[in-house]
């Protein structure tokens, strides 16, 4: 008989996450992920001058807005007739670049490593580091208020599953506790990056249809130059090596948390002004075959969301709304399904899909990796894989955006002037940190008359679909270990491999009018 | 520092860094409150959110955040970096509010859907859903005192503009339709400056409730953009951009600075000032006010009548 449990909230993720496990034989047998968070962002945006349309789209999410920001304004860029010019191009892709950065070290260090490191380790520290040694002292004094009755003493770190899951190696656990601080400064050195080209982040300004509105300077393309260069000795010297130490320490973590095999990729940062070639390519992977992206194949399921409306239809062709009590829903996030079949997005899928693209930078970079820990492309497909393609990706990455900085020519427009239209219609598909990222307009009258997204955790944190296919965090948590139903670690470590972010995944409504798509990324 | 009290300290700490024109004494501040009895126990709620108030926490420069969960107060819960799950996180909340009645300060991030409390559920509480609604109120019920952390939470936000279907309301119309009553002070922005919720924190747990202006928020934050633009004497020489990239006055690409309240063009920047809003060429979008992001029909890139009251009470 399988013994139920909810794990409610999942934390160290973005947003509302609610996951309820049956458990046999101390496995996991089944799993439903729920989305708990509901905004109703795409009728807001309804009835709005297209312009303001990035910024309030960006809103979904304040940890990965860039990414929201860009994909609108690619197709706000489509609508209008227009293509940035080359600056304009350059600097937007260091705008997701810096955010990229940001949300990847954020996700391994803050988010997830919790889930291995022992913080309360640093009571053993015997170096004279003076930060780790105030860090120690807090906790130690922590600690004796907690024996004296303070509730949550050594907040926000515990109380937390207890049990034999963390690191036992005293020195490693004070190292990545030392990491965790110092990718505190690092994280925030990104976001700083983002700022100097975008305004302000979270939710920067100076992006805009036809570009940007921030000319690159010589003394910001120095300022971004130099950040990003100790980010590079950062994710070279500290991040990469901590997440193959992770691997090292967990190598169980390589046989749990496998999806489908089906990966989704819109590909990732232009290198031409149309869009037609991206340095990280577009591409399906079904059961480990590669295809050609088509996206008139996906579709929106909503048996089990929280939703009244038609079933199975291209994102936009249903009416899509609200229904709270709907008998049998388990979730405010719906179903996308690609010729019918769960997706996983992510840093996994876009280094899949180069690798089997034979992409000239990711595959001798993977295979260096895989080759160091004895591990092959299909372990990918796993709870570590997923932090290993993240941090492969990243090294890759924070090498392309010097290329991109470097490029920047002061003088030249940064901005195509660009009127908005009576009617028009764009789509804008492009990968984020968190994977594919699809949003779409339809202009009547010269305002907002249709606006939807398709976001990479909706992907992910699908529910089951019509045809009761669970969704691929769901598929992935089967088979996940639950030693202790009281101290449920693993299903949340599979969780947070796929760097949840929920208000982007919920944010549904609107639809009823067509939009009609042209442009295939 | 033997003849100084250490609240004395603190206090001139404080003052020199707020009129050097930033928070910069707060770092030495937070080297000075190094504990040796609980800090004052904060705990974050996250409602109708898209995390942004928290990320831009993170993102505080002087005390960095390291500094002001170690040093400056204690953060009991917040979601998105605590170290519990399920169960365990919702113990740790259920703890603190029994055990820290009267003492909590909450910080509350998002707007409150009232339409129907499953809009935001934070969790579980003896098998069934645990709204963001009822976590308000329970924390607020053994709280000091609550910030409302964002325009979302301080006055609806995107949540609530035209086309929300969630009845999306403020921490304070929450609270007082349900007779829950204690200090309360807005700190909107979308995202507000880290500088401005810290800054806020330490101002109350150290000089009280700060003077706030009619709509709420701290007068110290907020002053008018207007006239402390860069761009003011294009203003006054009328002389307009007409496109993006033009160094002249925004107003007429719908700059909402006219208003508008805060200190991010006068003194402050963003992200340790290598930037800001309208430095970067982009209208003020006006995200500190209650009229954000309508503008009573102007939206972000229409422009504002020059003859309005610049603050309007909701």
């Amino acid at each position: 008989m399988a013994k139920k449990i909810t794990i409610d909230p999942i934390t160290r993720i973005e947003g509302h996450l609610k996951l309820e496990v049956e458990i046999e034989g101390g496995k996991v047998v089944k799993a439903y992920s729920a989305g708990e968070m509901f905004r109703g962002w795409e009728k807001i945006l309804v009835g709005r001058n297209p312009v303001d349309a990035q910024h309030i789209a960006m809103r979904i999410c304040g940890v990965c807005p860039a990414i929201h920001a860009h994909a609108s304004t690619l197709c706000l860029d489509m609508a209008f007739g227009i293509h940035p010019p080359k600056n304009g191009r350059l600097i937007r892709n260091l705008l997701l670049g810096a955010n990229t950065i940001q949300s990847h070290i954020l996700h391994f260090y803050h988010l997830a490593a919790l889930d291995y490191v022992d913080i309360t380790a640093i009571a053993k520290y015997a170096g004279n580091d003076v930060e780790l040694n105030k860090i120690k002292a807090w906790v130690l004094n922590a600690l004796d208020q907690q024996n004296a009755g303070e509730p949550v003493a050594v907040g926000p770190f515990l109380p937390r599953y207890e049990g034999d899951f963390y690191i036992k190696d005293t020195n490693t656990n004070i190292a990545l506790i030392a990491h965790y601080i110092q990718a505190l400064t690092m994280r925030r050195k990104a976001q700083e990056m983002l700022t100097i080209f975008g305004g302000r982040m979270p939710h920067e300004l100076a992006i805009a249809p036809g570009g940007a509105t921030q000319d690159p300077t010589v003394d910001r393309i120095i300022s971004y130059k130099l950040r990003l260069a100790e980010l590079i000795d950062f994710i070279d010297n500290v991040y990469v090596p901590d997440v193959m130490a992770l691997a090292g320490a967990y190598p169980g973590e390589a046989k749990v948390g496998a999806s489908y095999g089906n990966y989704l990729v819109y590909g990732m940062f232009d290198e031409n002004e149309d869009s037609s070639v991206r340095y990280l390519p577009a591409g399906v992977v079904k059961n480990w075959k590669l295809e050609t992206f088509d996206h008139k194949k996906i579709a929106e399921y909503v048996k089990f969301s929280r939703y009244s409306s038609g079933s199975g239809l291209y994102p936009y062709d249903g009416q899509t709304e609200p229904e709270p009590e709907k008998h049998g829903a388990y979730s405010w996030v719906k179903a996308p399904r690609y010729d019918g079949l769960p997706m996983e997005v992510g840093p996994a899928a876009r280094m899949i899909v180069a690798y089997l693209s034979n992409h000239p930078d990711v595959k001798p970079a993977l295979d260096g990796a895989f080759s160091a820990l004895g591990v092959g492309l299909k372990d990918l497909n796993s709870t570590l894989g997923r932090h290993l393609a993240r941090a492969v990706e990243l090294k890759l990455l924070a090498k392309k955006f010097l290329t991109y900085v470097e490029a920047l020519e002061p003088g030249k427009p940064f901005h195509t002037p660009f009127q908005v239209p009576k009617e028009g219609r764009g789509m804008g598909l492009h990968d984020g940190a968190r994977g594919a990222l699809g949003h779409w307009i339809v202009i009547k009258d010269s305002k907002i008359a249709n606006y939807q997204a398709v976001v990479p955790t909706t992907w992910n944190a699908s529910p089951r679909d019509d045809k009761n296919v669970a969704g691929p965090i769901e598929k992935a948590l089967e088979g996940a270990p639950v030693a202790d139903p009281n101290n449920p670690m693993e299903p949340g470590r599979v969780v947070r491999s796929y760097d949840p972010c929920l208000a982007c995944a919920i944010h549904v409504v609107e639809g009823g009018k067509e939009i009609a798509v042209r442009r295939v990324i | 520092m033997s003849k100084i009290s250490r609240r004395e300290f603190l206090r001139l700490a404080l003052v020199a860094g707020v009129s050097a024109g930033g928070m910069s004494g707060m770092g030495r501040i937070a080297e000075a409150l190094a504990a040796t009895k609980a800090l004052p126990p904060v705990v974050w709620l996250q409602g109708q959110t898209c995390t942004g108030c928290s990320v831009s926490f993170l993102n505080a420069t002087y005390p960095d955040i390291a500094k002001i969960i170690t040093q400056v107060v204690s953060l009991k819960y917040h979601m998105t970096v605590m170290g519990g799950t399920g169960e365990v996180a919702m113990q740790a909340l259920a703890d603190v509010i029994a055990k820290k009645k009267g003492q909590i300060i909450l910080l509350a991030e998002g707007s409150v859907p009232i339409a129907n409390p499953d809009y935001c559920n934070i969790g579980a509480k003896g098998g069934k859903s645990y709204s963001f609604a009822q976590a308000v109120l329970d924390v607020a019920k053994a709280s000091q005192a609550a910030l409302a952390v964002g325009t979302c939470a301080s006055y609806g936000g995107i949540p609530a503009a035209h086309g929300s279907q969630t009845k999306a309301i403020t921490l304070n119309a929450w609270l007082k339709q349900n007779g829950v009553s204690l200090p309360t002070i807005n700190v909107p922005g979308c995202p507000p400056h880290p500088d401005w919720m810290v800054g806020t924190i330490a101002h109350y747990l150290w000089y009280g409730v700060p003077a706030l202006d009619g709509v709420g928020r701290p007068k110290l934050f907020y002053p008018d953009v207007h006239e402390n633009c860069e761009r003011y004497s294009y203003f006054q020489a009328q002389k307009f951009a007409k496109d993006y990239g033009e160094p002249f006055c925004l107003y007429e690409l719908g700059c909402k600075g006219p208003i508008s309240q805060c200190d991010v063009p006068s003194v402050r920047g963003w992200n340790g000032n290598v930037n800001a809003c309208i430095r970067c060429g982009s209208p003020c979008i006006g995200c500190t006010g209650p009229t954000f992001p309508d503008h009573d029909g102007a939206g972000l890139r229409g422009a504002v009548a020059l003859n309005q009251p610049t603050v309007k009470v909701v």
